[in-house]
């Protein structure tokens, strides 16, 4: 498709100059971007580079300090949420917003229907639904409760939604985060569909191939500023990479894996669900000396493995065995004692305690040895002058050991939790999404220290759901799919497409589950 | 109108919401001072003066103080590790069953042994008592807030009971009071001839030492954990339930101390009238004191003087002494308001 035509088939969207400071910081700095009618924009950037805050101005949840909105021509209310929705922008967030307990249909019609009105035309709303599912290719049930509904299948409701408000511009924020090869395949056919009946799209990703595949035209943000836009017919994946990080990429060179002795084995482990899925019957072997990836799509079970092996989760059966002996009673603190560092998923919510120092949440998993605390009481100073070390070795930006956790960036936060799981030398790393929200220099540094670990002895468990990184870090993949794991795959064994098929469900034996 | 987290707190804007918090509570209650028909400044210089303004009101207010440093102490540490205790009120009836169960006559020995000794039993019973509700929400996850609360009301009736049966002074001419407790039992005074006497001391102590508790020790360095995040307490190893455990038989150990010391230090008996809502007043000085044991000395410091200074201030203008509960009252919503000031700032739309 060629930018130029659309451009002339009128703007739909413009902003102009949008500039947002936070103290400062200043998150936007005179951002510009025009869309047109049936047009893909994929705006693309790192995290941190003012994707999110754009989208929040867009959307009235932050007030711009300076530039304008217009849409359709009109000028857009600053500071109002509803401005944007009442004038044909929907959105479709990363993270669902969805009633789990109504049907697709009353979760679409949720909201439109004024409060006075005690009722509303069930089935004029559901032929509506039908009929643009099937017109953009939307397949769901419109009956079905959403907490029933797989994690694509709740995207199209998302979408649905949008569509049956009348949106005329859809954002997707990094709309395939959450979905299999498969999936991300159906929902590039649906955009092409929306485009074409004259609808617009804004593709936010920091996936260089699906924004290459998708969009017409591509805005490179960095630092806050519009470090590029480039028509996608005269671009590459690899100049837009470095349009993003603003210069040559930084490359990992992994060396070939030299596995040891099976340092940590799950066998028929089972767990309650948690994040919607439990474990049936895992067993897992890992290695000295080598990365294990674990890939798999959000929810299938990764969540409930990461707790069991961090020690916060209780198995209903089976057992873990560390360097081949088996260890009862399972806990945070015994993981610990059996040298098994662990970086969780959730930085914020189970990583890091936000409102204490620096200094307080690096000891939080020692605080208790002779090295922190004497009859009682702590050792502030010995406190002091161990996250003064991480900071120096981890390059830690932050202004002391005293400063709150809570006003350090993702990637600093991070560092501060490797420098924490990594002290000390542990025979086997949890590693659960490390890198999850971090811009391109922190996931480096992450990666390396990583494969440091690795080459000095340790076992690695890589829990990803992103793909690429699995390929890039694993000595070795197994795909989880509904708490069970596939068999196991040397590096580069496996396709792209054959792991997708497993973290799809399909090809996934009972058998299998046993035999990794 | 909404609500942008700061980067940073500033100790500038922290004080700048601290004043203006003081400026809106007194606005606010120079306006009902204006309905009762009275002048406000006249009033508010009543109260000072009531409260501060001479050695005997002084005094007073530092007696009034006494129980409320406890029960904030009490509620301090439980907050701090969001354990809420609404109990304090029932944690300090029982310290002071506890005091007059044992101070009575009951053990004949010297001060030396019998004050410790009690001192140890009001604790032990208030810890114990805490004990229940922590362990429910520990092992069944049953709400503190509702069982403690709801113990208040079973623990006042308990203690009536037990004034109008076993606990019941003979020679009390029938009314619901305890036998007073024997001299070698009793706290002594600070001042010859006055009513302050050494709980005030020992509320000044318990402050210290939880202050040492909370800044210095591992305890109170798990107590934090688990109050600001106890997800990422439990995942890093901290065993959260002990942690409240211990939590809950200090923070009620602390609420007993109230009844022991307003007991064996001022009133001598055990009534039913012990203490006007101490243990509530002690959530409002708790809050007032940000959780900080050493402001909760200032902060129930400041709650007495307004008492005592409303009472004093009644009785020469003609204004109810309640425009102390209003005053105080107003004086914690205005602090909290500002508290959140202090990390939030305002964005109004245009």
């Amino acid at each position: 498709m060629d930018a130029g035509s659309h451009r002339q088939a009128g703007t739909v969207l413009r902003l102009a100059g949008i500039t947002k400071r936070f103290g400062t910081l200043t998150a936007n700095d005179a951002i510009s971007l025009s869309l047109a009618k049936s047009e893909v924009v994929a705006l693309l950037g790192e995290n941190g580079a003012g994707k999110t805050t754009l989208m929040n101005i867009l959307f009235g949840h932050y007030t711009a300090d300076e530039g304008t909105i217009e849409v359709f021509g009109k000028p857009l209310a600053a500071g109002d949420p509803h401005a944007a929705l009442t004038a044909g922008i929907g959105m479709v967030h990363q993270h669902f917003t969805l009633a789990d307990q109504m049907s697709v249909v009353e979760n679409i019609v949720l909201g439109t229907v004024p409060l006075w009105r005690p009722g509303y035309d069930r089935n004029a709303a559901r032929a509506r639904i039908t009929a643009l599912a099937a017109d953009y290719g939307l397949t769901v049930d419109p009956d079905r409760l959403v907490s029933d509904l797989s994690v694509g299948e709740r995207q199209r409701v998302e979408i649905l939604k949008a569509l049956y408000r009348d949106a005329r511009i859809l954002i997707l924020d990094e709309p395939t985060a959450v979905l299999t090869p498969m999936e991300t395949a159906a929902l590039f056919a649906t955009l092409k569909k929306l485009v074409g009946a004259g609808l617009s799209v804004i593709f936010i990703s920091h996936k260089l191939n699906e924004v290459m595949a998708v969009s017409d035209r591509v805005v490179v943000l960095r630092g806050g500023r519009v470090a590029g836009e480039r028509p996608i017919g005269e671009t590459s994946a690899h100049e837009l990479a470095e349009l993003m990080v603003g210069g040559e990429l930084p490359t990992l060179g992994v060396a070939p894996s030299r596995p040891g002795a099976v340092l940590f084995e799950l066998s028929s482990v089972s767990t309650p669900a948690m994040g919607g899925q439990g474990l049936d019957g895992v067993s897992l072997q890992l290695r000295g000396g080598e990365i294990t990836g674990l890939a798999g799509i959000s929810g299938n079970g990764q969540a409930a493995l990461a707790a069991l092996i961090a020690g916060t989760l209780q198995m209903t059966g089976g057992g873990i065995q560390v360097g081949g002996r088996r260890v009862s009673g399972w806990s945070p603190r015994t993981a610990l004692e059996n040298r098994i560092g662990r970086i969780p998923e959730d930085r914020h919510a189970t990583g890091m305690i936000g409102d204490m120092s620096v200094a307080e949440n690096v000891i939080s998993e020692a605080y208790r040895s002779r090295r922190f605390s004497r009859f009682g009481l702590l050792d502030w100073a010995a406190a002091t002058r161990f996250a003064a070390s991480i900071i120096k070795a981890y390059d830690v930006k932050c202004p002391s050991p005293a400063a709150r956790v809570r006003l350090l960036s993702g990637g600093n936060m991070q560092k501060l939790i490797l420098g924490r799981a990594l002290d000390g030398d542990p025979d086997v790393i949890l590693a659960s999404q490390p890198t999850r929200g971090l811009d391109v220099g922190a996931v480096a540094y992450v990666h390396a220290r990583l494969v440091e670990a690795r080459d000095r002895g340790a076992a690695i468990l890589l829990i990803s759901e992103d793909l690429d990184e699995i390929q890039v870090l694993s000595d070795r993949v197994v795909v989880m799919s509904r708490g069970r794991l596939s068999t196991a795959s040397a590096r580069g064994e496996r396709s792209v497409m054959q792991l997708g098929q497993l973290m799809a469900g399909h090809g996934l034996a009972a058998g299998d589950a046993d035999a990794a | 109108m909404r609500l942008e987290p700061r980067a940073a707190t500033s100790l500038g804007v922290n004080l700048a919401w601290g004043a203006a918090a003081i400026a809106a509570t007194l606005v606010f209650t120079s306006l009902l001072v204006l309905i009762a028909g009275a002048s406000p400044f006249t009033v508010f210089y009543l109260v000072a003066r009531g409260a501060a303004g001479s050695q005997f009101a002084l005094l007073e207010t530092l007696t009034r103080a006494t129980p409320l440093i406890f029960t904030g102490l009490a509620v301090a540490v439980a907050f701090r590790a969001r354990l809420w205790n609404i109990g304090a009120e029932a944690q300090l009836y029982i310290g002071a069953v506890m005091t007059v169960v044992l101070g009575t006559g009951a053990i004949q020995m010297p001060s030396a042994g019998l004050i410790p000794l009690i001192m140890m039993a009001a604790m032990l019973a208030g810890a114990l008592l805490l004990l229940g509700p922590a362990v429910l929400k520990t092992r069944l996850g049953v709400d503190e807030v509702v069982t403690t609360l709801l113990l208040n009301f079973i623990i006042i009736l308990f203690v009536s009971m037990l004034l109008e049966g076993p606990l019941k002074d003979p020679t009390g001419m029938g009314w619901p009071q305890s036998k007073r407790v024997i001299a070698e039992a009793q706290l002594p005074r600070l001042i010859k001839g006055k009513r302050l006497h050494y709980g005030f001391v020992l509320a000044l102590v318990s402050a210290g030492i939880v202050w040492v508790i909370i800044k210095k020790t591992v305890l109170g360095y798990e107590m934090r954990a688990v109050g600001h995040n106890a997800e990422a307490a439990r995942f890093a190893g901290i065993p959260v339930n002990m942690v409240l455990v211990k939590t809950a038989l200090i923070s009620g150990g602390l609420a007993a101390l109230a009844g022991f010391s307003e007991v064996a230090g001022l009133k001598g008996n055990l009534t039913l009238d012990l203490s006007p809502g101490y243990g509530y007043t002690g959530i409002v000085v708790a809050m007032l004191a940000m959780l900080n044991p050493l402001g909760v000395v200032v902060a129930a410091i400041f709650v007495a003087g307004i008492f005592v200074g409303a009472d004093a201030m009644s009785r020469s203008a003609n204004v109810p002494s309640y425009i102390a509960q209003v005053m105080v009252a107003t004086a914690l919503l205005t602090m909290v308001t500002a508290m959140m000031l202090m990390r939030y700032r305002i964005r109004w739309r245009r």
